[in-house]
């Protein structure tokens, strides 16, 4: 499963959406993700994919995220 | 009731730790709890635990180190399943007044009774996030609201932590989870006994119910915020000191 497909996965399960319905330019304001929503995404991401990840401001959407988890591989 | 809960407290083998653990208890929640040398009083507290046919089991561990309090999480939630009450009570005193006192007694102050708590707040968030659900009761104290003299490392440490209790309470309401502080003022511990009795007295008497607390006394409102009717009570700081400060 690549990064993006487990990011949706995690994000389909979280947010109740269907995986279908989630673009990877999609933004957290636009998903509705609080700063806390995107910390339980990060945190549930570390344990599926065993890679630490640092939250900061330049985390805006789904694609920066794939980027920055690909980038720590 | 909190039967099927699991508590985590920290300074749990004596004094106010101690009365928490086994108030919690009585309530039916098991308890894992945290000490850091004498395993013989740890051992003694568990004894005491399992009269009220909970699983408790003590954890000997340093607070004030970040990558040890992530362990022993990781070990409570192994052994317990999950961590749904977190006391922060363990503390040091290194009292000595500002003027002569050394960096490392300031420092060894702040590690344990305000980093202490930030870590196992730290390491066992995410599971309450996971749960929807949570309480935390960090232990401060009247010297955190009204300052001490040849406290300023505890006062320091305890004044911290109730900026720390409200910050968490607003972080993570929104899943459920609550995050109170209480304020005891002066409670027979270990600490009051070896105060000199002349300041003891002193004390006393600037206490309009004129007695000292028990630890108990702290322990039943802690339980009262960890169960189910305090859903509603967040960011606060409660006092426990027979009217001392008001």
């Amino acid at each position: 499963m690549s990064t993006y497909e487990t990011i949706a996965k995690l994000l389909a399960e979280s947010k109740d959406m269907d995986v279908k319905d989630i673009r990877p330019d999609m933004g957290f304001a636009e998903l509705e993700l609080d700063s806390l929503d995107v910390a339980e995404l990060v945190m549930n991401l570390e344990d599926e994919l065993g890679v630490p990840v640092e939250i900061d401001e330049s985390l805006r959407t789904i694609a920066d995220l794939v980027a920055k988890v690909d980038k720590e591989k | 009731m909190l039967t099927g809960k699991t508590a985590l407290v920290s300074g749990g083998s004596r004094g106010i730790g101690r009365a928490i653990c086994l108030a919690l208890a009585a309530q039916g929640a098991d308890i894992a709890f945290v000490y850091a040398h004498n395993a013989a009083r740890a051992e003694e507290t568990v004894g005491l635990l399992k009269k009220h046919k909970v699983r408790a089991k003590a954890y000997a561990c340093d607070v004030a180190d970040f990558s040890a309090t992530q362990r022993l999480v990781q070990s409570v939630i192994a052994d317990f399943g999950q961590v749904d009450i977190l006391v922060n009570n363990a503390g040091i005193t290194r009292d000595m007044l500002c003027m002569r006192m050394s960096e490392q007694d300031f420092n060894a102050v702040i590690d344990t009774n305000l980093k202490g708590a930030f870590h196992l707040i730290r390491h066992t968030s995410m599971q309450m996030i996971k749960q929807r659900a949570g309480r935390i009761v960090n232990i401060t104290s009247v010297a955190g609201l009204m300052g001490n003299p040849g406290q300023a490392n505890y006062s320091a440490a305890k004044a911290g932590m109730i900026g720390l209790t409200k910050t968490i309470a607003k972080e993570l309401a929104s899943r459920g989870i609550t995050c109170n502080a209480v304020a005891p003022g002066f409670i027979q511990t270990d600490m009051t006994d070896a105060m000199p009795e002349g300041i003891l007295q002193k004390a006393i008497e600037f206490i309009p119910l004129k007695r000292i607390g028990a630890a108990e006394d702290v322990a039943h409102l802690v339980a009262f915020l960890c169960s189910e009717e305090a859903a509603y009570i967040t960011g606060q700081v409660l006092q426990v000191d027979g009217g001392l400060r008001m």
